[in-house]
């Protein structure tokens, strides 16, 4: 297995002084091409904050972060946001879609923002993940007028528009019922089987953590499982 | 650039009420800009339509070329002495005819005018009373004061014996066309007239004390056989004015003077009234600037969570940008079309310049500066909008997406 990403020695303070709290303590990780792994951790363990350095939405205080063989560490905001459009998607707790537009311009907005515009080609994908969705009569549907379930599953077909190599979630099934966090999960395992593409699911329900063929435990700010 | 702008609309069309009293507010300055303009323009027009319009933009005079005072040099003390400058001597441009086809050739000029000009008294019976009278060429009667236009009977065409007055000195002297009047010059000469046009220009002094003759006559009246006393010119542009006098100086070397040499106070009260409009036009800019800034304000304090997901998904702080100026440039765009419209729509509504009555306002249609205020909204919206836009595109998204 090729290496997708190190975290080496990871330090993430806030704030400075007497007010100073270190939430990752030295946090080393490398997860492979292929992966299917649970983020597994109490409240406060450091879980989100790791997602989101991930996700190079934030820098760590030290420490290095490389992934695909590039130092992010030392990228600039404008380099960080290539990288995040081209090669990572998100899948967030409560979708986080944009309300004024339907499941599928939602879907082609990563390549549309890259492009410039929205080409035919970018429409054929988002409809063909869409379907893959189960949602191919969803397609011009306002998202808010979808279910949790259904924007979820928009959420999934947006986080893959780009192909990208890694997905994190955070805590994709935490809002859904039962039926949708399984079908959920389902597609998201049929993803990485098919495509190969790497998740990192963030969350705190041992079912879905058991889906994963890898559990990661992060506890006070370290990788303690 | 063109997704960002799709963004926008659908941001602007997803808050349709919000969006149409943004619109209606940027409208509603931009028609302030409009009237303002139309007015303070109109205004100024009518004011020089009704002063400048009928005066000579350039005058040439005779300059006076009163005798060396010849007094002794006493061998002891001092001699004091006053000199009293003679008020009947006339200066006369002698060789001025010459000038006159050099000066109608210039471009700027629509019409020249050399008159005798002279003080004199107008007697009827046992009425008298003190004219000022210009002696001006048959057929140019109205090239410079328009009194073809303010004649309320008879007619202005003057020729030999024939004398136009204004209405007050009729009434003074109960005179009406066709009445015979003897004039008086200053030089001590006489003449008997027959008034054949009567005008009313609407200024007291000038319709009670000014009386026109043909400049044959007036060259008889004040006993100047050759040249005359005044050239008095009317331009196509008033305010090229003191070019022109300067060009004829060069070119002819007699005094041409400017109406602005003489009109300070007419320019200045022009200019503060101008300034006055200038400062109006800021302050609905400056309302524009607040209603955009703090609209888009709000737009993106209520669309932070969906700016953190833009973020997320790779969209650059500069595509952020561009999504919320777009915001603001299409608002001002909007505003801008719907005020110059609805401002075009109600100018319409008033008289034109030449069917101006009374008590109307001179709003001037044509002033309305429609293309200055299109431009104007548009950038001032999208400069209004830049502080938002970069505030949005500074957020967190880790902190927005939370929200």
């Amino acid at each position: 297995m090729t290496a997708l990403l190190e975290l080496h020695d990871l330090v993430k303070t806030y704030g400075s002084g007497e007010a100073e709290t270190r939430v990752l303590r030295g946090l080393s990780l490398r997860l492979d091409t292929g992966e299917l792994a649970a983020l597994l951790g109490p409240s406060g363990s450091g879980k989100s904050t790791l997602l989101t350095i991930l996700g190079t939405l934030m820098q760590p205080t030290s420490g290095s972060h490389t992934m695909l063989g590039v130092d992010l560490t030392a990228a600039d905001d404008r380099a960080l946001t290539d990288f995040r459009n081209r090669h990572i998607g998100f899948v967030f707790q409560f979708h986080n879609l944009l309300p004024d537009f339907t499941a599928l311009e939602n879907v082609i907005f990563p390549t549309a923002v890259r492009e410039g515009r929205e080409t035919a080609a970018a429409r054929a994908r988002g409809r063909d993940l869409l379907t893959r969705m189960g949602l191919a009569d969803r397609v011009d549907f306002p998202s808010t007028n979808l279910s949790g379930g259904q924007k979820q599953r928009v959420a999934v077909a947006r986080a893959l528009m780009n192909s990208p190599e890694l997905v994190l979630a955070d805590e994709p099934t935490g809002n859904l019922d039962r039926a949708s966090a399984t079908q959920v999960m389902e597609l998201i395992g049929q993803i990485n089987r098919d495509e190969g593409t790497t998740f990192l699911i963030s969350t705190h329900d041992e079912k879905i953590a058991a889906t994963c063929r890898r559990q990661i435990v992060v506890g006070d700010g370290l990788v303690t499982g | 650039m063109l997704y960002a702008i799709k963004i926008a609309t659908r941001y602007l069309w997803s808050s349709k009420a919000q969006t149409a009293l943004l619109v209606f507010g940027v409208a509603l300055g931009v028609f302030i800009f409009i009237f303002m303009s139309a007015l303070i323009g109109g205004l100024a027009e009518y004011i020089l339509d009704n002063t400048v319009g009928d005066i000579s933009h350039v005058t040439i005079e005779a300059e006076a070329d009163d005798p060396a005072v010849l007094m002794p040099q006493p061998a002891v003390g001092y001699l004091l002495t006053a000199v009293e400058k003679a008020n009947a001597r006339q200066a006369v441009l002698r060789d001025a005819e010459a000038f006159i086809p050099l000066i109608e050739a210039l471009p700027e000029v629509i019409a020249v005018s050399p008159q005798i000009n002279g003080a004199g008294f107008m007697t009827r019976g046992s009425l008298v009373s003190q004219v000022s009278i210009n002696g001006v060429e048959p057929g140019k009667e109205s090239v410079i004061i328009g009194l073809d236009g303010y004649l309320t009977s008879g007619t202005v065409r003057l020729g030999t014996g024939l004398v136009v007055i204004g209405k007050r000195l009729a009434e003074d002297l109960s005179l009406s066309v066709g009445n015979t009047i003897r004039l008086d010059a200053s030089t001590g000469v006489s003449s008997v007239l027959t008034v054949a046009g009567i005008y009313e220009i609407g200024q007291g002094g000038f319709d009670r004390a000014t009386a026109y003759v043909s400049l044959a006559t007036a060259r008889t009246l004040f006993q100047i056989p050759q040249g005359v006393t005044r050239i008095e010119i009317k331009l196509t542009d008033l305010y090229a004015s003191d070019a022109v006098a300067t060009r004829i100086v060069a070119l002819t070397g007699l005094d041409a003077v400017s109406w602005t040499a003489e009109g300070q106070q007419l320019l200045d009260a022009l200019q503060a009234q101008a300034q006055t409009g200038l400062i109006l036009k800021s302050f609905a800019m400056v309302t524009i600037v607040i209603g955009v800034a703090s609209s888009l304000l709000l737009s993106t304090y209520r669309r932070r969570p969906e700016i953190g997901i833009m973020r997320a998904m790779g969209a650059s702080r500069l595509f952020v940008v561009f999504v919320f100026v777009s915001q603001g440039a299409l608002v001002g765009v909007l505003g801008a079309l719907a005020g110059a419209g609805i401002g075009y729509l109600a100018l319409l509504g008033f008289p034109a310049r030449d069917a101006l009555k009374p008590g109307s306002l001179p709003i001037d249609i044509a002033q309305g500066a429609f293309g200055l205020a299109i431009l104007l909204t548009s950038i001032v919206s999208v400069l209004a909008s830049i502080l938002p836009a970069r505030s949005a595109a500074r957020l967190d998204p880790v902190t927005a997406i939370g929200q």
